[in-house]
C-alpha cells in the first residue's frame, strides 16, 4: 500500500470534514438546548415541591389548587 | 439527575445507534469497498456524502409540503410544527450538499462555481427559496396568520422541487455527470451498494434529527406550560415574536 495520498485526496477530506463540522455543531445546539431544558425541568421540580409543601401546610387556603403535571410526551 | 434518559425515549435512542452504524458503514464502504472512478479518480468520493445530502434535503422540502397540506387540512398545530422543523433541517442538508458539491467541482473542473450547468443553479434557487422560508414567518407576528402564510409558501415551494427536479432532467447537462437516471443508475454494482447505503444512512440521519427536534419542541412547550401553571418566575412573561411555530403542550 502505498503511503501518499491519492490526487485530491485533500478534496476529498475537505468534503468530510465540512460534513462532521455541520453535524458537530448541530449537536452542540442540541446539546446546548437539552441543558436548557433541563435546567428548566429541575426548576419546575423545584416550584412542585413548593407547591406540595404549601399545600401540606395551609390545606384550608383558597389558592390551594392540586398541582398537575401534565400530559406525556 | 438523568434528565436526558427521559426527555428521549428508547425508542430515539435505537434509531441513533443505527443511523450512526448505517451511515459510517456507507462511508466505510465508499472509502474502502467502492473502486476508484475511472474518469473522475478518487475526487468521485464525494459522490457518496454529496448526492445523499442532496437527495435528503430535497425529500425532507417535499415532506415539509405535505406537513403543510396536513397542516391546512386539519388545523392542527402539530402539522406546522413538524413542516417547520422539516424545511429548517433540510435547508442545512441543502448548504451542505451545496458546500460538498462545490467543492468536489474544484476537484474535478478546476472550478468552484460553474454558473450554466442547469443542476447547479436550480439547486442553488431551490436553496434560496427555501432560505426565506424563515424570514417570511419571522415578518409575520400573528401566529395563526404566520402558521398560516409559511403552510401555503411551504406547499407552493414543495411542488416547485420535483418540478425543478424534472425540468434539470429533461435538460442536457453540460458537465454535471448523472449518478441517478432512469435505466436504474450509471452506477457499476459495488459502486452502488456503498451509494444506496449511504443514501439510507443520510435519510436516517434526517429523521433521527428531525426527531431529536420535535421531541425537543415538545418538550420546552409542556415544561412551560407547567411553569406557567406553577406561576414560576416566567408565568407571567410575554413570548417576544418567533420564527417557530406555536406548540401546545397537550
Amino acid at each position: 500500500m502505498s503511503d501518499k495520498l491519492p490526487t485530491n485526496g485533500g478534496y476529498v477530506a475537505a468534503a468530510y470534514l465540512v460534513f462532521l463540522a455541520v453535524l458537530l455543531v448541530y449537536f452542540a445546539i442540541m446539546a446546548t438546548r437539552a441543558s436548557r431544558l433541563e435546567r428548566e425541568l429541575s426548576e419546575v421540580n423545584r416550584l412542585v415541591d413548593e407547591a406540595v409543601e404549601g399545600t401540606t401546610a395551609d390545606p384550608a387556603a383558597p389558592d390551594a389548587e392540586p398541582v398537575s403535571t401534565g400530559g406525556e410526551a | 439527575m438523568p434528565t436526558s434518559r427521559k426527555l428521549y425515549g428508547t425508542r430515539l435512542r435505537v434509531l441513533s445507534i443505527l443511523t450512526a452504524v448505517v451511515l459510517t458503514g456507507g462511508f466505510a464502504l465508499a472509502a474502502f469497498y467502492a473502486p476508484i472512478e475511472a474518469d473522475q479518480g478518487f475526487s468521485q468520493k464525494i459522490f457518496y456524502l454529496h448526492v445523499p445530502l442532496a437527495i435528503v434535503s430535497l425529500c425532507g422540502f417535499i415532506f415539509g409540503g405535505i406537513c403543510a397540506i396536513q397542516y391546512l387540512r386539519t388545523n392542527d398545530p402539530r402539522h406546522d410544527l413538524r413542516a417547520y422543523t422539516a424545511i429548517h433541517q433540510s435547508l442545512i442538508f441543502c448548504a451542505a450538499a451545496l458546500v460538498t458539491g462545490s467543492i468536489w467541482a474544484k476537484a474535478a473542473w478546476g472550478q468552484w462555481w460553474v454558473w450554466d450547468e442547469p443542476t447547479l443553479v436550480s439547486f442553488l434557487i431551490v436553496f434560496l427559496l427555501y432560505a426565506t422560508y424563515q424570514p417570511l414567518r419571522f415578518s409575520i407576528e400573528d401566529p395563526e396568520k404566520q402558521s398560516r402564510y409559511a403552510a401555503v409558501f411551504a406547499i407552493v415551494a414543495g411542488a416547485f422541487v420535483p418540478l425543478n427536479f424534472l425540468a434539470v432532467r429533461l435538460a442536457n447537462p453540460l458537465i454535471h455527470p448523472r449518478v441517478l437516471n432512469s435505466s436504474g443508475g450509471s452506477l457499476p454494482g459495488d459502486m452502488k451498494v456503498a451509494f444506496y447505503t449511504c443514501v439510507v444512512g443520510m435519510a436516517l440521519l434526517f429523521v433521527t434529527l428531525w426527531k431529536y427536534e420535535m421531541t425537543a419542541k415538545h418538550n420546552r412547550a409542556q415544561l412551560r406550560s407547567l411553569k406557567r401553571k406553577l406561576g414560576g418566575p416566567d408565568a407571567a412573561a410575554i413570548r417576544g415574536r418567533s420564527a417557530a411555530p406555536r406548540v401546545s403542550a397537550s
